[in-house]
């Protein structure tokens, strides 16, 4: 597509925005702490997203050091282990990833790239990272609780999870449903604001037809999750009464350790429905921004329109509304209905191809491009590689017949890793290099990002690909130790040390990482005002980075959409979005 | 549907562009703050869906016990849509621009609805003084969680109202609060709705 703006239009004039209706802080506690600014939000939620990340990272080492060296390190014991197997899925999947994508960039991207100075309801929106930075604190406590944080895996199924013989089944995971319960409130009301912005506070020209990919996958991720978490916090509510006050919810008539417990007549099978009709929409909260993102990145540093806008966009819409009705393909042996399997592995299928035509239309963007190899592209190329290679794994574990004999084994670790952990990651740091320059005023290390890129990366593949195979031969997960197993032959444990030495490796490179954010803050090159030559409106402030209200006196006022770029007749090989057509060099 | 006729428009026609460049405002012709009100009741009917959901799968096992309902929780669904009634009538006030009558709907809707509250913990009292106790049975259990909900639903709606009476009293004419009165009037016949559906719930089963 090229660039159609018509040659003769009447000039709009500059979209004015009364200043009562902007957030002004009066003290420095106001501007940088209890701040209502979505950029300042923006970063609190990314700062306290990493530092839980860094200790749900350091938590798989531990395990990665127990699985490749065990009986090597004896403060790793089975109940820890299966603890912190627990907390770092649930800190990844939840705290860390839900809150970069949503919480980090949706405040920091969507006023700035749909023209607004801020978030519709400021208020609101700070209050829902102080009642994030509460849930994590109270994940965190769970940690120096008696008995410590809960080891029934992130999925926390009843009845074992609240069960004496499962380690943290006292207060560990009390503190871990009322932590997911704030989670969800604190979210619920940044979630608020991101619909309510995306829909209503767009500027003048901004349709919902020329938003960026990324508003888009940020906005339908969005929806997804104030559709999705409800789900979690009602289960969480009655587990939570099953647990202290004895109800029989989720928990059946059950003998424990020779006693009779009071429980009886619950369905652990309703809390599976339950969990899962959040957890599977879950995956796409992760992947749609991502998505959205990957599409941009592709189309900035390829100077090359997005391939195919519209469908993209169904595509990401269709993906979300598919989302809800696949999610019982986690739950193929817990003894449902056969015949729900059939339903829920022909949905499972279908989602592919809105998500396939996503991958041919990425590919196809990258066709003829002008490739430019940064890091930021280095990233998203990584993205669609890992992704595609996540995403056919699915496929397998789709179908009940392979999913089957593959359940809990380390297949099913390696699948999701590769398509939830490593592939919406990766877009992260994408982003991160990409949009680093417009937070900061500076530019990132390109020495220390190919390092960080080609480690992490390579390292990546080199600890799943690996675990794909320990699946097939039948290796499980959760287990502290494999031990003398007769269908599991010894090169097994040799190929754990190697996953274990891979994944220290890789962790080294997040350091690095770090340490080039650390520097590049305060002694980074100096960034242009557009260092990428973007087209959307982030780009285009007055300011980098952006000042308080976004956009000086006047807000912009978009006239395409945000993907031309290399369009035919024209000099530069990019048209922001908010240039007059009367003002574009041809 | 705003949304679904705007993703189907092709912004690359050139008839498509001249409108896309004239278009200024949201998506719905609505103020920020009632569209967020509305998706915010779009996430409490999921909650309150996914509970009933749970409730039916619950009964279908054989320790199901149904629980009588107490005639005080036929006087509470009385006084709830007493308090969604006053509510209404303040909205026609402040409508009308006339402050008083504003003031008076605003404070008959929050005292019914403080009602509403001592009477379902009412109910909670008599329930429990015929012998019935939540642990050992799970119908009881439903009703204590969703009237628990619901009420929590209906303090965060008193907070609201809360801030709009102090506004009231601090002197701001009908007009001035008219925004608030509606969306809590708005948000008192949802929750009415929604103990409504409850409320038959826990009659028919």
């Amino acid at each position: 597509m090229v660039d159609v703006t018509p040659e003769k239009i009447e000039h709009v004039g500059p979209a004015e925005v009364p200043e009562v209706d902007l957030y002004h802080a009066h003290s420095w506690w106001t501007k940088y702490v209890f701040c209502q600014d979505a950029k300042v939000i923006a970063i609190q939620y990314g700062c306290t997203a990493v530092a839980i990340g860094l200790v749900g990272l350091v938590l798989s080492w531990i395990m990665r050091l127990q699985l490749g060296f065990p009986e090597f390190f004896s403060f790793i014991s089975p109940e820890l282990y299966l603890q912190f197997v627990t907390m770092h899925g649930m800190i990844m999947v939840i705290y860390l990833l839900t809150a970069l994508f949503l919480g980090s960039f949706g405040n920091y991207l969507i006023p700035l790239m749909v023209g607004a100075r801020d978030m519709v309801f400021p208020y609101v929106n700070m209050l829902s990272f102080w009642v994030y930075l509460i849930a994590v604190l109270v994940l965190c406590a769970s940690f120096f609780v008696p008995g410590g944080p809960t080891g029934a895996g992130w999925t926390l199924y009843p009845p074992q999870a609240i069960l004496s013989g499962t380690p943290g089944s006292g207060a560990g995971i009390v503190l871990m449903l009322v932590s997911l319960a704030l989670f969800i409130v604190g979210f619920t009301m940044g979630g608020l604001n991101y619909v309510v912005t995306i829909l209503q506070a767009r500027t003048r020209g901004m349709t919902l037809m020329r938003m960026p990919l990324t508003i888009w996958g940020i906005f339908t991720a969005t929806v997804l999750a104030l559709l999705a978490f409800p789900a979690l916090f009602v289960s969480a509510i009655m587990m939570t009464l099953d647990s202290v006050l004895g109800t029989s919810f989720f928990m059946p008539a059950i003998v424990e350790f020779g006693e009779q417990l009071a429980y009886g007549g619950g369905s652990p099978v309703l809390f599976q429905h339950l969990f899962w009709f959040f957890g599977h929409p879950e995956v796409y909260i992760v992947a749609l921004p991502a998505f959205g993102i990957v599409s941009d990145l592709l189309s900035i540093h390829a100077r090359r329109h997005i391939f195919g806008y519209r469908m993209m966009v169904w595509a990401i819409v269709g993906i979300g509304a598919l989302s809800f009705v696949v999610w019982a393909h986690h739950m193929y042996v817990s003894g449902m209905n056969p015949y729900f399997g059939f339903f829920f592995a022909t949905t499972t299928l279908i989602i592919a191809v809105p998500t396939a035509l996503k991958v041919y239309n990425w590919t196809l963007t990258l066709w003829r491009g002008d490739i430019h190899l940064t890091i930021p592209m280095l990233f998203a190329i990584a993205f669609i590689i890992t992704f595609v290679n996540g995403g056919i794994t699915g496929l397998f574990l789709g179908n009940v017949v392979v999913d089957v004999p593959l359940s809990d084994t380390m297949f099913v670790v390696a699948h999701f890793h590769m398509v939830m952990g490593v592939a919406p990651i990766l877009v992260v740091f994408g982003a991160i290099y990409h949009w680093f320059p417009l937070m900061s005023g500076r530019m990132l290390n390109n020495a220390m990002g190919q390092f960080h890129f080609w480690v992490t990366f390579v390292g990546a593949y080199l600890i799943y690909f690996p675990m794909h195979y320990l699946g097939f031969i039948g290796v499980p997960r959760r287990y502290w130790e494999i031990g003398e197993t007769s269908f599991i032959p010894d090169s097994a444990d040799s190929l754990n040390a190697f996953i274990t030495v891979a994944a220290l490796i890789v962790g080294f490179a997040q350091v690095v990482f770090i340490y080039n954010i650390i520097v590049s803050v305060f002694r980074g090159e100096k960034a242009e005002r557009n260092p990428w030559k973007a087209t959307s409106l982030e780009w285009q402030t007055e300011t980098v980075p952006p000042g308080h209200g976004n956009f000086g006196e006047e807000a912009p006022v978009v006239y395409r959409w945000a993907y031309s770029f290399s369009v035919p007749g024209t000099v530069d090989d990019y048209v922001p979005q908010n240039v007059h057509p009367d003002y574009v060099k041809k | 549907m705003e949304f679904f006729q705007e993703i189907r428009n092709k912004p690359w026609l050139e008839s498509q562009v001249e409108i896309d460049n004239a278009r200024e405002g949201g998506s719905y012709a609505l103020p920020a703050v009632k569209v967020g009100l509305r998706v915010f009741l779009g996430v409490v009917v999921v909650v309150f869906s996914l509970s009933v959901v749970a409730y039916s799968d619950r009964m279908t096992i054989a320790d199901w016990r149904p629980v009588p309902e107490p005639l005080i929780m036929w006087l509470n669904l009385l006084i709830l849509i007493a308090s969604s009634v006053a509510m209404q009538w303040a909205v026609i006030n402040a409508r009308r621009d006339r402050t008083p009558g504003v003031e008076v709907g605003m404070l008959v809707g929050g005292a019914f609805a403080l009602a509403f509250l001592a009477g379902q913990l009412l109910v909670v009292r008599q329930l429990d003084a015929l012998g019935y106790f939540a642990p050992t049975n799970p119908a009881l259990a439903f009703l204590y969680m969703l009237t628990a909900l619901h009420a929590v639903h209906i303090l965060g709606g008193l907070v609201a109202w809360g801030r709009t009476v102090l506004r009231i009293w601090g002197g701001k004419e009908a007009h001035e609060v008219r925004m608030s009165v509606e969306l809590c009037a708005f948000y008192w016949h949802f929750l009415l709705a929604i103990w409504l559906v409850l409320f038959l719930w826990f009659v028919i089963t």
